[in-house]
């Protein structure tokens, strides 16, 4: 085996996860302080929601502008579960509901009140919500910018619907103050750190499901449905329905990362489900590389660690730091910074004298069948 | 000969009003190479978009004992119907080998989807050496010349099982020696397999070398049908190609070809 077929075939992969997850489960723990540690599982959770982005947009080419509401779907299902199982056993009703009105818990709150129902919610209520939206939109055929728009127009709609209902989803204020998860204090530091395991976890399955649907044929499908969908019509395949499987996969990752996202930061609210939060997380794959498998996921984590940096040192600089970063990313590596070695190597190539390119011999048709 | 032929019965297609194909009645064989001929804006284009879904249109068109007319795009190309664009439309950053693998797969399951493509596909290899492009497999179609990008769409029709062929352009912009490698491809394609082809041409050289009838359109109607010869020879498909009046030899052959 030479060196090359070494770097980029099956061992390398189960190479590069197995230092993924040393790095993650072992030496990340190990360096960070618990503080650092939880915020870590924080931006892991934005990587999750990333590699949805990735497939989607990357390699389906719909511009998803607002995963924050399978983000938000998955966030709030596994916060209402965490707060009726905080709630008094005596009444049943959450703090913050007995605080403003005495009607009790609303009837779409009750099945929540189940673990089962609850994990099994996660996935399913975004992924039905994705593959509803997903074929009203692609059947009529309503893609590039105008389905940005209207996946945009969702994520605000979806924040102004939390916040004009207090009473039942704690409105502007969210929903926060979790004390158990399944029974287990969020108190106890080896609990975080059990869900921060967690979190790694579901982020290096996502990335191998990820990775597994680019290699696969339907990877391929995908990519022709990207850059000529009417030509994959004509095929004989319907592209709706290649395009909604893909936003369904992204949806169930967004609504994954959010349920994570409740327990390991402690607060949901509309603040972090709205159009900003869903941008950011489109930045951090454009600056990443959309079209690769990790620079979704290494883009993610390095703006939501820049974002926590920069804003402790100086507080208003990370809004101007984000939109500089992206403008020069669009404008000079369309591709993110996955694709900066190929394009310095073209710059390389263009200073050097011109070598006469090999031409390449056009085959004639042979006599065929 | 088998039962596939394309039978069009008072096909009709208008835009607000325009009628861009007007009540054309044509049939096209097995094993035939028809060429649809006619000056610009006669219904060419728009005839083959009615016939493959992409416009709605009245009338029928029937095919291997279907109608086609209000089916929608994909399903007619799952009864086995194909076509081509006037600009070439191949999946420029997917290999000539992945192109056609996606082709040839419309009808694959779920699990083989969800899996990595181990080994080419046998009607893949058969189609590559078809169209000549067996050295250039795993080249991206994005870098092919404008002339392979067509032969690679030739070759998804094939692998794509399509026993209906049609061809918008198909020889726009090549050179003289690509055309005729293109012409011999579509001859040896429609008798070998038995298949139905249909070109939309303007190229009258291409259509005289190669046809082996034509259905001349002129103003969404059929203005004359017949064998290259009978065609040619047409004093109507004269007049619209070349004006009212008498011609001489000279011109008449230089828009209508040689040996009229």
């Amino acid at each position: 085996m030479n060196l090359k077929s070494f770097l980029t075939g099956r061992w390398a992969v189960v190479g590069g996860f197995v230092l993924a997850a040393v790095l993650l489960l072992v030496v990340a723990p190990a360096l960070l302080t618990p503080f650092r540690l939880g915020l870590l599982g924080k931006y892991l959770c934005f990587a999750m929601v990333a590699v949805g982005i990735g497939l989607a947009w990357g390699r389906g080419g719909m511009l998803v502008l607002g995963q924050g509401v399978f983000f938000g779907l998955g966030a709030y299902i596994m916060a209402m579960h965490l707060k009726l199982a905080d709630a008094p056993a005596s009444t049943g009703v959450p703090d913050f509901m007995a605080l403003i009105s005495s009607d009790g818990v609303p009837f779409w709150w009750e099945p929540f009140r189940s673990g089962a129902v609850t994990l099994v919610a996660i996935v399913v209520v975004p992924a039905l919500a994705a593959v509803l939206l997903g074929l009203a939109t692609f059947r009529r055929r309503v893609r590039g910018a105008y389905f940005a728009i209207l996946s945009q127009a969702l994520a605000a709609a979806f924040a102004i619907l939390l916040i004009g209902n207090p009473r039942s989803t704690g409105g502007s204020t969210g929903l926060n103050n979790f004390k158990g998860f399944f029974g287990f204090s969020l108190r106890d530091p080896a609990n975080r750190l059990t869900l921060y395991v967690i979190a790694v976890v579901a982020l290096l399955a996502m990335v191998a499901v990820a990775r597994q649907l680019m290699v696969s044929r339907y990877g391929e499908l995908l990519v022709a449905c990207r850059d000529a969908e009417e030509r994959v019509r004509f095929l004989g395949y319907d592209p709706a329905a290649i395009k909604t499987f893909a936003y369904a996969v992204a949806a169930v990752m967004a609504g994954v990362a959010g349920a994570l996202f409740v327990p390991i930061v402690g607060i949901i609210s509309p603040n972090d489900v709205g159009i900003v939060p869903s941008i950011g997380l489109l930045i951090g794959v454009a600056i990443g590389g959309r079209t690769t498998l990790l620079g979704p996921v290494l883009g993610a984590i390095a703006v939501a660690w820049a974002e926590t940096s920069l804003s402790e040192r100086f507080p208003s600089g990370w809004t101007y730091a984000q939109g500089l970063l992206f403008m020069l990313v669009v404008a000079f590596l369309p591709g993110g910074l996955a694709s900066l070695g190929p394009v310095l190597r073209g710059w390389r190539d263009r200073l050097r004298p011109a070598v006469p390119a090999e031409k390449t011999s056009v085959p004639s048709l042979s006599g065929g069948s | 000969m088998n039962a596939d032929y394309l039978e069009l019965t008072n096909l009709t297609v208008s835009f607000d009003g325009f009628v861009a194909v007007d009540r054309v009645n044509m049939s096209v064989l097995p094993g035939d190479l028809r060429f649809l001929i006619g000056p610009n804006g006669a219904g060419k284009t728009t005839l083959i978009d009615a016939v493959s879904g992409l416009v709605p249109a009245t009338g029928s068109a029937r095919w291997a004992g279907e109608d086609l007319v209000g089916r929608k795009v994909h399903r007619i190309a799952r009864l086995g119907v194909g076509r081509t664009f006037q600009t070439a439309t191949v999946f420029e950053e997917l290999t000539v080998t992945q192109n056609l693998d996606i082709a040839a797969g419309a009808r694959r399951g779920v699990l083989t989807l969800a899996r990595r493509r181990t080994r080419v596909p046998e009607v893949v290899v058969k189609a590559m050496e078809t169209i000549g492009l067996t050295d250039l497999a795993e080249v991206p179609a994005g870098t092919l010349s404008h002339g392979q990008k067509q032969w690679l769409e030739i070759g998804m029709l094939l692998v794509q099982d399509a026993r209906l062929l049609m061809l918008d352009e198909p020889v726009a912009g090549m050179s003289a020696e690509e055309k005729d490698e293109t012409g011999r491809l579509l001859r040896r394609i429609a008798a070998d397999a038995d298949l139905t082809v249909v070109v939309v041409e303007h190229d009258m050289d291409f259509m005289r070398a190669f046809a082996t009838s034509v259905t001349v359109l002129h103003a969404g109607k059929v203005l004359a049908e017949g064998s290259v010869e009978q065609v040619q020879a047409d004093p109507r498909v004269q007049e619209v190609y070349l004006g009212p009046g008498e011609h001489s030899k000279a011109v008449t052959e230089a828009v209508l070809g040689e040996g009229v």
